[in-house]
């Protein structure tokens, strides 16, 4: 993956300050230290910090077409590009690089906003038409690559991170109320929104394409919910089979790079199954990457152990520590540019910089399966929930959500009561929230910290009204199952997993993660499979196992899925935690931002630091108001904005027609 | 001797971070959201050490647990023997 930025004026011609479009890429450098280039002419300036992967000699960006009408910066791989480029070849388009970049812009060139539907990648791009002056930007599918944009007086600046963004100094920096709504809510902000006032993000499988007249912003693609009535019914056997060629075929793809690639192993289901496929159909002497935990309640080892020494596969481990959680959190922030109520984020960031300290570049990962296979607790709870609410006295009903939740339920005799608290709402089974209702009402009692200045600035504002108004039309014609997945990947993993746990903290160290799991073929194939063959039974990912089954271990694939979690109040108010936490966090600070009630603040810290028995509310609590707090110091307060960091391009293309060089503008070249 | 003062409080410092608590007394707190799942470990707890009892297994049901009301009936039993 790499970096982009870009500052366009829309209403015409204007100075473009190089100094700020440096600036702009500059920050970005951790996403790509290979190489960097720049663009610019009298409406446009484009910014790329370059990782290299494919064409390593040759791919340095931005790119043109065969006459320099088009531009191109790009963010990220197209993993069918070969097969794309042989057509367009035959199309009589000519290529300078063997870049999966040249290749998009051609197909740009060829078809226009159509080429998005032609593309199986996970990216974000901007692409300038010179002649007729208009900025076409796209991102991928499921949104695995970032892109934000402000329009602001007329000009629309965008880049992958919105650190870049904040390099323009005309650009308002201000913690956004109702993103803090949706965090404490949802665990990450809807699409489009993010945690700053007037800053956008692209939506996933959407595209924005602007001139002087007009702009145009549509989704391309949309998460497919299927009506029941147009699901598919194949065979277990044949399904599998399906699922067995698409999901080799999508590894096969994601191994495509001239660099090695790795692979993540955390010893569940799906990353082992991942690297599985690598081991078994493409690469033997794979190099796997895993995350210990020195809290044995978090620790997965023992699998990873089996798993690597099964698969032969060479196995690197990390251990972390309470202590690597709370040093780091802060420095992830800086990466996520949002709020979080978790710290999970954290030993992924560690994990990449071992990656990166080995060398490697790309990483496979198992992120998605548990979205699109059917493997959450949820989507279990959901179905219990509604077999249960067609007979609500019925105990037998009722004792199924105890086996989902056994630790939860590790006291038999506890059940009774906290059976009730999974009795709520059940006698709106028929609401179309339903699956998700029960975990948002929990965790938006922690907007109960949130000072009265900020409850007055989110007024009467209510995220999950604003859920109800973005839900497809067609929403209550789909399976309980598909609706969950629907609300699950939409929300939580484009705007967290994939972003604040994904692309940002491997991106911190230059590492480009794939989730084959997310290659959109399976998605649409696996959205019209009828719900029993994801969660048949009480057995979750039903399918995806029968495809792991004779390449796993048996214990492997039977084992029940474990949430990938990390400690949180363990960690952030260890005695030992560092004075930049415990600072953030005094009653001064607190009162100084305005965003939480300091009393209840304190008193949050003072119940944490008292009792053993902790409940995960509180804990996300404590993530989500310190979380907020350092982005508050780090991007509102003390950004660094006058840092005059060294920055040459190794690509400098300037068509400004007042430039030194001439009229002509037609300086291009390596510097 | 009645406890519900003492249960209101803890109810307040540790599930409302000192809002004021609008609940009835018979008011069932998992329904209104005022504790969770994970909540009803903590009040079991409190009750233990505050008060030096032991809460039997067979004692752990929403009839002694889930409301103001309830919990103070229970505590007085227990308590009273």
């Amino acid at each position: 993956m790499c970096g982009l930025a870009g500052i366009c004026h829309i209403n015409g011609p204007g100075k473009i300050s190089l100094n700020t479009l440096n600036r702009m890429t500059a920050v970005l450098r951790h996403r790509g230290e290979d190489e960097s280039g720049i663009y610019i002419d009298d409406h446009i300036g484009l910014g790329h910090a370059r990782l290299s992967i494919i064409d390593l000699t040759s791919g340095t960006q931005p790119i043109h077409n065969e006459d320099e009408m088009l531009w191109i910066v790009f963010n990220g791989e197209i993993f069918n590009y070969p097969e794309l480029r042989k057509q367009l070849q035959d199309d009589g388009h000519h290529f300078y690089t063997t870049t999966d970049t040249e290749v998009v812009l051609h197909l740009y060139e060829r078809d226009g906003l159509k080429c998005l539907s032609l593309l199986n990648g996970q990216f974000a791009f901007a692409i300038w038409d010179s002649s007729k002056k208009q900025l076409f930007l796209a991102r991928d599918r499921m949104g695995i690559c970032p892109l934000h944009y402000t329009i602001q007086n007329g000009t629309i600046y965008f880049a992958s991170e919105i650190k870049s963004l904040f390099m323009e100094k005309e650009i308002h920096r201000e913690i956004n109320p109702i993103a803090l709504d949706q965090i404490f809510t949802f665990w990450a902000p809807l699409p489009n929104v993010t945690a700053f006032k007037n800053i956008n993000e692209l939506e996933p499988g959407q595209f924005l394409q602007i001139d002087e007249n007009t702009i145009n912003i549509k989704k391309y693609w949309h998460f497919p919910i299927p009506s029941r009535n147009e699901h598919i019914d194949p065979s277990p056997e044949e399904l599998t089979e399906e699922l067995t060629h698409l999901l080799s075929d999508a590894v096969r793809m994601r191994l495509i790079a001239d660099v090695t690639v790795g692979s993540y192993l955390s010893g569940g289901l799906d990353s082992s199954g991942i690297t599985a496929l690598i081991a078994k159909q493409f690469n033997h002497d794979v190099q796997s990457f895993g995350i210990r935990f020195e809290e044995s309640d978090f620790d997965e080892s023992p699998y990873q152990k089996q798993l690597a020494s099964f698969l032969n596969v060479n196995h690197k481990e990390l251990l972390i520590s309470n202590n690597d959680i709370a040093s780091h959190f802060s420095k992830i922030l800086w990466h996520a540019e949002k709020p979080i109520l978790r710290t999970a984020p954290v030993p992924l960031f560690l994990l990449s910089k071992l990656v990166s300290e080995n060398g490697l570049k790309v990483i496979l990962t198992g992120e998605g399966a548990d979205e699109i296979f059917g493997g959450y607790n949820i989507f279990k709870e959901t179905l219990i929930r509604k077999f249960w609410a067609r007979k609500p006295e019925d105990q037998n009903r009722a004792d199924l959500i105890t086996r989902i939740y056994p630790n939860i339920f590790k006291n038999p005799l506890l059940k009774k009561t906290l059976i009730k608290f999974f009795a709520q709402g059940l006698d709106k089974a028929d609401d179309p929230l339903f699956s998700h209702l029960i975990r948002w009402n929990n965790t938006k009692r922690i907007k109960t910290f949130f000072s009265d200045d900020l409850k007055k600035e989110i007024g009467e504002y209510d995220c999950i009204d604003e859920i109800r108004q973005l839900i497809p039309d067609h929403f209550d014609t789909c399976s309980s199952l598909t609706k969950a997945q629907y609300l699950e990947s939409t929300i939580f993993l484009s705007n967290y997993l994939l972003s604040s746990q994904g692309d940002r903290v491997a991106m911190a160290h230059g590492v480009e993660t794939r989730p084959p799991f997310l290659d959109h073929r399976i998605i649409e194939l696996m959205a019209r499979v009828p719900s029993v063959w994801k969660i048949l039974g009480l057995n979750e990912k039903h399918i995806l196992k029968k495809v792991f089954n004779g390449i796993l271990p048996k214990n492997i694939v039977d084992r029940p899925k474990n949430p990938y979690r990390a400690p949180i109040q363990q960690s952030l108010l260890a005695k030992n935690t560092s004075e930049f936490i415990k600072d953030m966090l005094c009653e001064t600070e607190i009162q100084k931002t305005g965003y939480f009630n300091s009393k209840k603040v304190n008193s949050l810290i003072r119940k944490l630091n008292a009792r053993k028995n902790i409940n995960e509310v509180d804990g996300m609590a404590i993530a989500g108001i310190l979380s907020t707090q350092i982005i508050d110091y780090q991007y509102i307060k003390n950004f660094p904005l006058t840092q005059n960091s060294p920055f040459k391009p190794n690509l400098m293309i300037d068509h400004r027609s007042d430039h030194r060089f001439g009229n002509t503008g037609l300086f291009a070249g390596k510097q | 001797m009645d406890y519900i003062e003492d249960i209101n409080k803890f109810i307040i410092e540790n599930f409302l971070f000192g809002d004021e608590n609008n609940l009835e007394k018979n008011a069932s707190l998992l329904e209104n959201g005022i504790i969770d799942s994970t909540g009803v470990l903590e009040l079991i707890s409190f009750l233990e050490e505050t008060y030096g009892i032991t809460i039997e297994d067979d004692e752990m049901v929403p009839e002694n647990l889930d409301s103001m009301d309830n919990i103070n009936n229970f505590l007085k039993k227990k308590l009273n023997n």
